[in-house]
């Protein structure tokens, strides 16, 4: 058998695998996901020790864990500039997404205002899907178009709101194409032509550059996501303004005020906490840095022939770069990226794993063909000048040669 | 890598053996059935079988492609009283089309399937295409298609294993696919019916069934429902045994007749490819025309085959795969 396969195997024989090591990456997508920062590890490790406790209870260990996660509550409300009791603790930035949205429309089904809902033609599908699943309900789902900029078109979604309109989901920052969206003229016009609805934002990828006390005041429900602020994995928080009806998903033993019954996981909460103090206080410096870091790849990969960015560039978070190489697809060129340790991203992917079609891009006005080429570079507060380096060094190489005909 | 036993050890031969790998999984059906070479659980079978060999793994989503070079293909043959071979569609568009120009495109030396066949280089540097060790295993019927520009670059690891041997590797690395059933199926209509599928998509051809003499013995309800050389499901009763000989689609007549109808001499091919020289009109081939018939011999005249002994007429459609002695010379589509 041996002898018989060796001879099968005339080319390249005796290279090694090669998967780069992990000093030697670039990460660029932390968009996808953050590192978890040194301080969120540290405030976290006595919940997985000592401090075990479940909060619900009434003994000493269970009252450590509370006051655990109440002190976490509050530096989580300070971070986002609302009051203790409106933080909800969930499982993820999908949880709250699906909280907001689903549970924001039954109760106002519940008491009469009516099942109209809508969303914008860019959100996430942790929102999409949830609109889409209430209308199996027999809600009415609304999508405001975004324009070629990836930015909410105003008269648009003047023109879907109305009085019957329960809830109005728009995310902040768009997680594809980085856009900021005009949340304080969306609100005017909600607050103007449905006087009954609930704004919800998702703010999941909006923490790191901008202040959501600010950004987000003009929301009722705004949703966020620990790991994409240097926090970890499976923990969120919905804001949920005092006065806004929700309808709870997970019910059970009525922790978190009743909108999400489960053991709260402390740890999380904590290191949660613990990530968006950090990136409160160190918001302006680490902002600024990966924005430098991003315009120099940006100008760096402009000199590649037939590279376009996507969107109003203007009017992105400073860690995108979206671009699109003309003639070379996204799923191949990130294969060869990979390869040489350079880590990033297109757009979502399916359970298997294969990029999906975008439709921000779609929505956008992107060709099928077109957006199969969008590829998203994403900065964050451990992008180094290295990460640059190597990107600018690799990127060109690889647009080039794979637009060599084979 | 298809999630499945014989690409799992294809890409475990070719770690063990030192080679830079690189495990690729083709997502190629995304519709209601997903049950084939393509769900998410083949997917992240073939992700952990990677994992563990501790080589890299992407999908590449082909899906689009699949359904404008494969499934819309066969559902067009079927609608026209053909029998169409969607693997060999697959093999030739997917497989060692798009796949193997990415794989070069990328820097690859070569594209490594777990293909039962194998791949000899001559002296005179052709690479020939060969049966597999394991006969009753052999695949090389859906590699008719492949020639000079794709042989060199390919291989096939497990052709020189037997099944029971692959296994026996798949296991002694602890492979989690080792004990895998092995699919038997067109991928995308595992889970349904393949009338169903077809007619879902174009609808039924109803028409008549006749015998060889033009008598009508009865109605049918689709054309998409028969195929030259069935027996079974003929809807009509004649006494003897009765065999589909003819589909035409056109006018939806279905002709059937006794097995001596559907003798023929010689079939005519379409879109013929060689390994790599045509073979000369008085080689004596072995001619196969399905995926795991027993092949009768022939030769090939022009753009027809002619066999040495009368034999049931071939579903136009169906893949004719030539070989002399174990080397697939070539093949192409009866007309």
């Amino acid at each position: 058998m041996t002898a018989d396969t060796e001879r099968t195997l005339e080319w390249g024989a005796g290279v090694p695998s090669y998967t780069p090591p992990v000093s030697m990456t670039a990460y660029l997508d932390h968009a996808a996901t953050t590192p978890v920062r040194p301080e969120v590890r540290a405030a976290m490790a006595p919940h997985y020790d000592a401090a075990f406790g479940n909060p619900s209870g009434t003994h000493s260990v269970a009252r450590r864990a509370k006051t655990a996660l109440e002190e976490a509550r509050e530096e989580i409300a300070a971070g986002l500039g609302c009051e203790p009791g409106e933080v909800v603790v969930t499982g993820g930035g999908t949880e709250a997404d699906n909280l907001a949205v689903i549970g924001a429309a039954r109760a106002a089904a519940r008491a009469g205002r009516g099942r109209r809902i809508v969303v914008t033609a860019i959100e996430h599908k942790a929102v999409s899907a949830a609109a889409e699943a209430l209308r199996f309900d027999g809600f009415e789902v609304r999508v405001v178009r975004v324009g070629p900029d990836g930015i909410v078109d105003l008269d648009d979604l003047a023109a879907v709101l109305d009085p019957e309109t329960v809830v109005v989901s728009t995310m902040l920052v768009n997680n594809e194409v980085g856009t900021i969206q005009p949340l304080a003229e969306i609100a005017e016009r909600v607050r103007a032509l449905a006087p009954h609805a609930v704004l919800h934002t998702d703010a999941v990828q909006a923490v790191p550059w901008l202040d959501l006390a600010a950004a987000a005041m003009p929301a009722d429900l705004v949703s966020v996501s620990a790991h994409k602020f240097g926090g970890p994995k499976g923990v969120g928080a919905l804001v949920v303004r005092t006065g806004v009806e929700l309808e709870p998903l997970a019910v059970g033993g009525g922790q978190e005020r009743g909108l999400r019954s489960g053991t709260v996981d402390v740890a999380g909460a904590v290191g949660m906490a613990a990530a968006l103090r950090v990136t409160t206080e160190r918001r302006g410096a680490e902002a600024a840095g990966a924005t430098a870091l991003r315009d120099r790849l940006a100008a760096g990969l402009a000199i590649v022939p037939g590279v376009l960015s996507t969107g109003d560039r203007a009017r992105v978070i400073g860690g995108n770069h979206h671009v699109r190489f003309a003639g070379v697809a996204a799923e191949t060129l990130l294969v060869a990226l990979d390869r040489e340790g350079v880590c990033a991203a297109a757009g979502s992917s399916c359970a298997s794993g294969a990029l999906e079609p975008s439709h921000v891009l779609a929505a956008m006005g992107l060709s099928r063909g077109d957006a199969r080429q969008a590829v998203r570079f994403s900065f964050g507060y451990a992008s180094t000048d290295a990460d640059v380096d190597r990107a600018l060094d690799v990127v060109p190489r690889a647009v080039a040669r794979l637009r060599r005909p084979g | 890598m298809s999630g499945g036993v014989d690409s799992s050890v294809a890409a475990a031969l070719l770690a063990d053996a030192g080679h830079d790998v690189t495990g690729i999984t083709l997502r190629l059906w995304g519709g209601m059935s997903d049950s084939g070479c393509c769900s998410i659980g083949d997917v992240e079978d073939a992700r952990r079988v990677a994992a563990q060999l501790g080589v890299p793994h992407y999908v590449f989503d082909e899906s689009d492609e699949f359904e404008s070079r494969v499934v819309d293909p066969y559902v067009r043959a079927y609608d026209s009283g053909a029998t169409p071979n969607p693997c060999v569609a697959c093999n030739q568009e997917l497989k060692f089309g798009r796949l193997l120009d990415r794989a070069r495109v990328l820097g690859f030396d070569a594209l490594a399937t777990g293909h039962h066949a194998r791949i000899r280089r001559g002296e005179d540097g052709v690479h020939r295409l060969v049966r597999a060790r394991d006969a009753a295993k052999d695949q090389s019927y859906v590699l008719v298609g492949l020639t000079q520009r794709e042989l060199p670059s390919l291989a096939f690891p497990v052709g020189e294993l037997t099944k029971a041997d692959v296994r026996a590797y798949a296991a002694g690395l602890g492979l989690r696919t080792a004990d895998k059933p092995e699919s038997m199926d067109v991928c995308f209509v595992a889970r349904r019916d393949r009338v169903d599928f077809v007619e879902a998509r174009v609808g039924a051809r109803p028409g008549v069934v006749v015998d060889v003499d033009g008598r009508e013995l009865g109605p049918h309800d689709g054309v998409a429902r028969f195929t030259v050389g069935q027996r079974r499901g003929l809807g009509v009763a004649v006494g003897t045994r009765q065999y589909v000989v003819d589909v035409d689609a056109v006018t939806n007549v279905v002709t059937v007749g006794p097995p001596a109808a559907l003798l023929c001499e010689s079939v005519a091919l379409r879109a013929l490819t060689f390994t790599n020289e045509r073979p000369s009109s008085r080689a004596r081939l072995e001619v196969q025309v399905r995926a795991h018939g027993t092949p009768c011999a022939g030769s090939l005249v022009e753009d027809r085959v002619e066999f040495v002994d009368p034999t049931p007429k071939v579903a136009p459609g169906q893949i004719v795969a030539l070989y002399e002695g174990d080397e697939l010379v070539g093949g192409g589509v009866a007309a």
